[in-house]
C-alpha cells in the first residue's frame, strides 16, 4: 500500500474506533455523574449539562447527515435545517397532543394555540399524531418525502453546484415563511412548546431526561454505523465517484440521479431523526429552526471537523457548538465574529478541517 | 459500403440486407442488442449545431460488428461531437442513431447507453482520482448498477479474477492499491482503457488513446485494440497517422461535420480531397 | 426578510384601515347625528343665555368629548372674532385649561386669553391640555373649513370645500350656498356646486337626487361613492326606485373605475417592488452572473450602502436631501472598496471552488453584520426622507402613488443604463467581458486578468452600495437589511438567466409584479412563498433561466 492509502485507512479506522470509544464512555459516564454522584459533589453533572450534551449529540447526527451528502457526494445542501425542523415538528406535534387537557384552555383535542385562534376542530394533518408510532414514522416520512420530491426534480434536471445550493436555500426560506403563518396550523411564530410528557413519562423528570440522552447517544451510534456502512460499500464508492467526476460516472453506466436521490433522502431522514431527538430535550420547536443560516452553520460544523470523514463531522458539531455555548454565555458579542472568521479560515486554510490538521501534525511528528 | 448512396436514403440501413451476413465472430450479445444484420452502429443524417455553427452536418456512418474503425480528420471536423451524440451527451438537432437493429440511442440517457453496451474513453483521461486503481476498475465493472444492489454488493471470486486479469493487461498490477490521482499520464490512459475493458462493451469508442504515450506503450495499445476487434467493435479517433496505419483496416475521414472519404488507409491517403483538407498539416 | 415584509405589512394594514374606515363611516353616520343633537341639547341646557362664546369656552375644561363637539359648534357660530384662532389652536393641541378652569391659548410669545388675546402669566406645569379625539378633530376641521371659505386665495377655498364635503351638515350647506353667491372663481364655483350636489344627493327630494346623480357623474370621490352606494342598497327608506336604479348604475360605474385603478395601482406597486429587486440583484448579476463568483456577503454590501446614507445624514444634518444625493457616489466607493477587499482577500484564493466561496463569503457576511451591530447598535437606524421624495402624486380621486415608488423605478432604470453602458461601451467593460468569456485567451492578449477581476467585483459591489442608498428610503436600515435581500437577489439573477443583465431586469420586474398581483388573493407572505416555489420549479425546467447565455462559455458556470 502506498503512503496516502495507509494514511487514509489509518484515519478512517482509528477515527471510527475513537468515535465509538468516546461515545460509549459518554453514554456510561454521563448517567453515572448525573444520577449516581450526589448533587453536592464537584463531580456531579447537572441535568442542564446532560441536556446540553444530548443537544450536541443530536446536532452531531445532523452533521453526519450533511457530511454524507456534502462530504461524500459533493452536494452542498442548504436545506438540511428544513429537514431537521420537519422531524422536530413531527415530534413536537406528538408532544403537543400529549398535553391533552393540561393546556391553558384545557381542551382535550386541540392544542392551546388552535383554541386561541378559535379553531373548532383539529386539521386533518394533525390526525394520528396522538400515537407515538405514527409520529415516529412521520419523523422519517415528512423530511424524506420533501427530499424525494425536491431531489427527484432537481437531480433529474441536473441542477448542480451552487445552483442547487441556492434553490435548497430558497426552499428552506419558503418553508420558514410558511411556518411563520398562523393559518398553517403549526403554532405560527411561537411554534410548539410547553410539552408535558413523552410516552407517559414526565419530560421534566431527570430519569426521562437521561432516557432521552441515552436514546440520542444510541441514535448517534446507529447513524454513524449506518453512515460507515454506506460509505464503505460500493454504493459509497459510486457516490464519491459522482462527487469527483459526475459525468464520467454516467458514462460507465450509473444513473447518477438515482444515487444522489437515494443519498439525499437518506440524509434528510437522518436530519429528521436528529430534529425529533432535539425537540423533547430543548422543549420547543419554532419556525426559527428553518432559518437558512442554520443550514449553513451545519455545513461549517462539518467543514471544521473535516468533511469526508464521519467522525470529523461529529467532532466539528461538538467543537463548534461547545464554542457557541461558551461564547454566547461569556462573550456574546464576539460569537458572530468568531463564527464568521471560522468560515473564512477553514475554507481558506483548513480544507480538510481539524481531522486533516491533526493527521498532518502527526505525520510531521512521525517523519521527524 | 456496398449499398449505393441513393438507395440508402430510401431504406433505413438497419433494415437492409447485410453485405457480410456470413461472417461469424465469437461475441456475446447483451440482451436487446440485435446484430442480425451485422452492423453495430447506424448514424444517419446527424446534424448538431451550436449557435449556428454546424459541428455535425448530415453525418452518415455505419460501423460493422467486430470492426476496428479509425476516424481521422482535422481539428473541428466533429469527431468528439460525434462521440458525444453516440454516448448521449449531446442531442442532435436531426437524424437517427441506432445501436444494432433495435436500440434507438437518441431516446436514451448516458447511463442507459453505457449499460446497453457502448463504452467510451475520453480524450483527456478522466479517472476517479480519489479512488484506488482497483476501485476504479471495480466501479467500471459490468453488471447491475442499481442503487440497492450497490449497497450490498460483494465481489465474487470470478469478478476478482476478472479485475486481476485486466490489471495484468493494462500493466498496473503493482499499483492496484494506489490512488488513481498519483498515476502518471500514460498510466491513467491505461487505467481508462482498463475501465473500458471492465465494462465489457459491444462498441468501444476510443478518443486519442495514445496521446502522451511512449512508443512502447503505443505499440502495446495497438496490440490491445487489435486483439479487441472481432470480439468487440472498436471506433478509434486518432491524430497519430503511424498509429492509425498500424491498426486500421477501414478509415473514415471527417471534415466539417460530414464524411469526406472512407476506405483503406492507402485509398484514403491518396484521395485528392483528403490531401487538400490536410494540406499544410505536417503530421500527415 | 424584514425589508419587503415590513413594506407589504404596512400596505396590508393601510388597506385594512381604509376598508374599516369606510364601513365605520357608513354605520356611524346616523348615530353621530343623534349624538350631535344630544350634545347640543346638553350644552344648551348648561348655557341658557348670555354670551355664547364665553359660556362655551368656560365649559370646555369639564366637558366630555360628546359635549365638546357641541361647544365647538357654539363657538364657531358665535361670530366672535377670536373663534377661528381658538378652534385652530384647539385642533393643533395648543388649548389649555389652568387649575381654576380658565382657558389659555398657546401663542408664539406665551399663553394668551382666547377671548381678549391679552397675555397672561401662567406656569406650563399648571396647565392641562383640552384634548381632542378623532371625531372631534374631524368636526373642528369642518368648522375651520367654513372659516377658510372666506380665504382670499382660490386654492385655499377649494381645499376648504373639499374638507367640508366630508361632513355636509346644514350649517355647511348654508355656508356653501352663501359662498356660491359671492364666488367669482370658476374652479371654486364648480367645486362648490359639486359639493352642493352631493348634499342634495344625501338629503334632497327624489328629483333633486336624480339631478345630483347626473351632475356628479365623473366624480369618483369616496363621499360620493358612499352616498350613492347607501342609496343603491336601499338603506334609506325614502329612496324611490328610480333614484335607486340611477344610484346603482352610478355605483357600478365608479366600482368598475375603482377596480381599474386598483389594477393600475397594483401594477405600479409591482413595478416598484420589481425595481427594488432589480436594484438589489443587479450588482449580483455582475459578480455572480459575469464572474461566476457566489458572494453571500452581497446583502451586507447593500447594507453598507444604506448605512453610508445614514452616516452622510449625520454628517450633514441640515442638508438631508443633499446628504442623500451625495451618499450615492460615496456608497458606491465604500461598498466598491469593500468588494475589492473581499475579492483580494478571500475570493481570489477560491476561484474554481464555488462552494467554498459560498461558505467563506457567508462567514464574512456574519462578521459584517456583527460589525454594524457593534458600531451602530443592533437597533434599526432611520434614514430621513428629504422633502422632494416624500408626498404622493394624486392622479385622481381613486389613484395616488407615493413619489418614492415612482422615483425608485426611475432610479433603477438610470443605474441599469449606467451599468449597461459601462459593460458595453467602456474599455473596462470590454476587458470584463473578455475575461469572463475566455480567461486564458484574455491573459494571452495582455489583459491583467487579476486586476480586471478585482475591478469587476468592485463594480458589482459598488452597485450594491447604491442599491443600499435607495433601500434606505424604503425600509428599515438595520444589521439584517442585507439578509432580507440576499435570497431574493439570487432568485432574480438565476431566474433571469446568469450572465445576462437584461434577464436580471426583466426577471426582477416580472417577479415583483407577480408578487404584487398575487398579494390581494393570497396575502403578502403566501405570495412570496408562491413566487419562491415557482422559481424553484422553473429552474428545474429551465436551468439557464429566462434568457440563457449562449454557447460553450455558459457551461463553465
Amino acid at each position: 500500500m502506498t503512503f496516502m492509502e495507509r494514511l487514509l485507512a489509518w484515519r478512517n479506522e482509528r477515527g471510527a474506533f475513537g468515535f465509538y470509544a468516546v461515545l460509549l464512555a459518554t453514554a456510561v459516564l454521563v448517567p453515572l455523574l448525573n444520577l449516581a454522584v450526589p448533587e453536592g459533589s464537584p463531580l456531579h453533572m447537572s441535568t442542564y449539562t446532560v441536556t446540553l450534551v444530548g443537544k450536541y449529540m443530536s446536532y452531531a447526527i445532523l452533521a453526519v447527515a450533511v457530511d454524507l451528502i456534502w462530504g461524500y457526494c459533493g452536494i452542498l445542501s442548504l436545506g438540511h435545517s428544513a429537514f431537521f425542523a420537519l422531524g422536530g415538528y413531527a415530534m413536537g406535534m406528538y408532544l403537543m397532543r400529549q398535553i391533552g387537557t393540561r393546556g391553558v384552555y384545557g381542551n382535550a383535542e386541540l392544542p392551546d394555540f388552535m383554541v386561541f385562534l378559535n379553531w373548532s376542530e383539529l386539521p386533518w394533518y394533525w390526525q394520528g399524531f396522538d400515537m407515538f408510532w405514527f409520529a415516529a414514522i412521520m419523523v422519517l416520512l415528512a423530511p424524506g418525502l420533501l427530499a424525494y420530491v425536491f431531489g427527484w426534480l432537481a437531480f433529474r434536471s441536473r441542477v448542480t453546484g451552487v445552483y442547487l445550493s441556492i434553490i435548497t436555500q430558497a426552499l428552506t426560506y419558503a418553508l420558514l415563511l410558511a411556518f411563520f403563518r398562523n393559518e398553517m396550523g403549526f403554532g405560527g411564530n411561537n411554534g410548539l412548546t410547553d410539552f408535558k410528557e413523552i410516552l407517559g413519562f414526565d419530560l421534566k423528570a431527570p430519569g426521562t431526561r437521561m432516557a432521552l440522552f441515552l436514546a440520542t447517544a444510541l441514535a448517534l451510534g446507529v447513524a454513524f454505523a449506518a453512515g460507515r456502512m454506506i460509505t464503505g460499500s460500493r454504493l459509497g464508492r459510486v457516490v464519491q465517484a459522482v462527487r469527483d467526476a459526475e459525468s464520467r460516472t454516467r458514462f460507465i453506466g450509473y444513473r447518477v440521479e438515482s444515487y444522489k436521490l437515494w443519498l439525499f433522502v437518506f440524509s434528510a431522514m437522518l436530519a429528521g431523526v436528529a430534529g425529533a431527538l432535539y425537540v423533547p430535550q430543548v422543549g420547543i420547536i419554532n419556525p426559527g429552526e428553518f432559518s437558512p443560516i442554520n443550514s449553513i452553520e451545519v455545513v461549517i460544523w462539518v467543514a471544521v471537523g473535516g468533511r469526508g470523514t464521519l467522525y470529523g463531522a461529529v467532532l466539528g458539531a461538538v467543537v463548534v457548538n461547545y464554542a457557541k455555548t461558551w461564547f454566547t454565555t461569556v462573550l456574546p458579542d464576539i460569537w458572530l465574529y468568531a463564527l464568521g472568521t471560522l468560515f473564512v479560515v477553514v475554507t481558506l486554510f483548513l480544507p480538510q478541517g481539524l481531522v486533516g490538521l491533526i493527521s498532518k501534525l502527526k505525520l510531521r511528528r512521525g517523519a521527524a | 459500403m456496398n449499398v449505393p448512396h441513393a438507395f440508402s436514403r430510401l431504406i433505413p440501413a438497419r433494415l437492409r440486407p447485410s453485405p457480410r451476413s456470413g461472417d461469424v465472430f465469437e461475441r456475446h450479445n447483451p440482451p436487446g442488442l440485435d446484430l442480425s444484420h451485422n452492423t453495430v452502429l447506424y448514424l444517419e443524417d446527424i446534424t448538431v449545431s451550436f449557435d449556428g455553427f454546424r459541428a455535425l452536418n448530415k453525418l452518415t456512418l455505419y460501423v460493422e460488428a467486430g470492426e476496428l474503425r479509425c476516424i481521422i480528420g482535422p481539428n473541428g471536423a466533429g469527431k468528439t461531437t460525434m462521440m458525444d451524440v453516440i454516448t448521449g451527451k449531446t442531442r442532435p438537432d436531426s437524424g437517427t442513431a441506432w445501436f444494432g437493429q433495435t436500440i434507438d440511442l437518441l431516446g436514451m440517457s448516458e447511463p442507459q447507453i453505457a449499460q446497453a453496451g457502448i463504452g467510451r474513453k475520453f480524450q483527456k483521461p478522466t479517472v476517479f482520482e480519489q479512488h484506488t486503481v482497483f476501485q476504479n476498475l471495480e466501479l467500471a465493472m459490468a453488471g447491475d448498477k442499481s442503487v440497492w444492489k450497490m449497497l450490498f454488493a460483494k465481489l465474487s471470486p470470478a469478478q476478482l479474477l476478472r479485475i486481476d486479469e485486466v490489471l495484468e493487461t493494462i500493466g498496473l498490477k503493482e499499483h492496484r492499491g494506489a490512488l488513481a490521482g498519483v498515476l502518471s499520464h500514460g498510466q491513467k490512459q491505461w487505467l481508462e482503457i482498463g475501465m473500458l475493458l471492465m465494462q465489457e462493451p459491444q462498441l468501444l469508442l476510443v478518443d486519442e488513446p495514445v496521446a502522451g504515450m511512449t512508443p512502447q506503450e503505443t505499440e502495446r495499445t495497438a496490440e490491445l485494440l487489435l486483439s479487441l476487434a472481432g470480439k468487440h467493435s472498436v471506433v478509434v479517433v486518432e491524430h497519430d497517422m503511424d498509429f492509425v496505419r498500424s491498426i486500421a483496416r477501414q478509415v473514415t475521414v471527417l471534415h466539417e461535420g460530414s464524411v469526406l472519404a472512407e476506405g483503406s488507409i492507402d485509398e484514403v491517403q491518396n484521395d485528392p480531397r483528403v490531401v487538400e483538407v490536410y494540406l499544410g498539416e505536417p503530421r500527415c | 426578510m424584514k425589508g419587503p415584509d415590513v413594506e407589504t405589512n404596512m400596505q396590508l394594514r393601510r388597506n385594512q384601515q381604509r376598508r374599516y374606515r369606510g364601513r365605520f363611516a357608513l354605520l356611524c353616520r346616523p348615530l353621530l347625528l343623534f349624538m350631535l343633537w344630544l350634545g347640543g341639547a346638553v350644552a344648551w341646557a348648561q348655557a341658557p343665555a348670555g354670551n355664547e362664546f364665553d359660556t362655551a369656552v368656560a365649559s370646555l375644561p369639564t366637558a366630555s368629548y360628546m359635549d365638546k363637539e357641541a361647544l365647538a359648534g357654539q363657538i364657531a357660530r358665535s361670530g366672535h372674532p377670536q373663534a377661528q384662532a381658538l378652534l385652530q389652536g384647539w385642533l393643533d393641541g395648543k388649548l389649555y385649561a389652568d387649575a381654576s378652569g380658565h382657558i389659555w391659548l398657546e401663542g408664539e410669545g406665551g399663553y394668551v386669553d382666547p377671548a381678549s388675546g391679552s397675555a397672561g402669566k401662567v406656569e406650563a406645569d399648571d396647565l392641562e391640555k383640552i384634548g381632542t379625539n378623532n371625531r372631534l378633530r374631524k368636526g373642528l376641521k369642518g368648522m375651520l373649513a367654513q372659516f377658510a371659505l372666506a380665504s382670499p386665495t382660490a386654492s385655499a377655498r377649494i381645499r376648504a370645500v373639499r374638507e367640508m364635503r366630508r361632513e355636509l351638515d346644514e350649517s355647511a350647506v348654508a355656508a356653501l350656498q352663501a359662498r356660491l353667491q359671492q364666488e367669482t372663481d370658476a374652479a371654486v364655483t364648480n367645486e362648490i356646486e359639486l359639493a352642493l350636489a352631493l348634499a342634495e344627493l344625501q338629503a334632497g327630494e327624489p328629483s333633486q337626487r336624480l339631478a345630483a346623480i347626473a351632475s356628479l357623474d365623473g366624480d369618483r370621490s369616496a363621499e360620493v361613492y358612499n352616498s350613492l352606494s347607501q342609496m343603491a342598497s336601499g338603506d334609506e327608506a325614502d329612496a324611490d326606485a328610480q333614484v335607486r336604479a340611477a344610484a346603482l348604475a352610478a355605483v357600478r360605474s365608479i366600482e368598475s373605475w375603482r377596480s381599474f385603478y386598483q389594477g393600475v395601482e397594483t401594477l405600479l406597486f409591482g413595478l416598484s417592488l420589481g425595481s427594488v429587486l432589480v436594484l438589489a440583484a443587479i450588482g449580483l448579476a455582475i459578480t455572480f452572473g459575469v464572474m461566476g463568483v457566489i458572494n453571500m456577503a452581497h446583502g451586507e454590501l447593500i447594507m453598507l450602502g444604506a448605512y453610508t446614507a445614514y452616516v452622510m445624514q449625520l454628517l450633514l444634518p441640515n442638508h438631508i436631501g443633499l446628504a442623500l444625493l451625495l451618499s450615492i457616489p460615496v456608497a458606491f466607493i465604500v461598498s466598491g472598496l469593500a468588494g475589492v477587499a473581499i475579492e483580494r482577500g478571500i475570493v481570489r484564493h477560491l476561484y474554481g471552488r464555488p462552494l467554498e466561496t459560498l461558505l467563506a463569503t457567508f462567514g464574512l457576511s456574519l462578521v459584517l453584520q456583527q460589525l454594524v451591530r457593534s458600531v451602530f447598535s443592533p437597533l434599526n437606524r432611520s434614514v430621513q426622507t428629504p422633502g422632494f421624495l416624500s408626498g404622493s402624486l394624486q392622479f385622481n380621486d381613486l389613484l395616488s402613488v407615493t413619489w418614492i415608488r415612482l422615483y425608485i423605478v426611475l432610479f433603477m432604470l438610470i443605474v441599469f443604463a449606467a451599468l449597461w453602458l459601462t459593460l458595453n461601451k467602456t474599455s473596462l467593460g470590454l476587458k470584463v467581458r473578455a475575461v469572463s468569456q475566455n480567461r486564458r485567451m484574455a491573459t494571452a492578449m495582455g489583459i491583467a486578468t487579476s486586476r480586471v477581476d478585482a475591478m469587476t467585483f468592485g463594480l458589482g459591489s459598488g452597485i450594491a452600495g447604491i442599491a443600499g442608498v435607495a433601500l434606505s428610503q424604503l425600509t428599515n436600515v438595520g444589521p439584517n437589511l442585507g439578509q432580507a435581500y440576499i435570497i431574493d437577489s439570487f432568485m432574480v439573477v438565476v431566474f433571469g438567466g446568469v450572465g445576462n443583465l437584461w434577464g436580471t431586469l426583466i426577471g426582477g420586474m416580472a417577479l415583483g409584479v407577480t408578487n404584487k398581483l398575487l398579494e390581494p388573493w393570497v396575502g403578502a407572505v403566501m405570495a412570496k412563498i408562491l413566487v419562491l416555489v415557482f422559481i424553484i420549479l422553473f429552474i428545474q425546467r429551465r436551468k439557464q433561466g429566462l434568457f440563457p447565455q449562449k454557447g460553450r462559455a455558459a457551461e463553465g458556470h
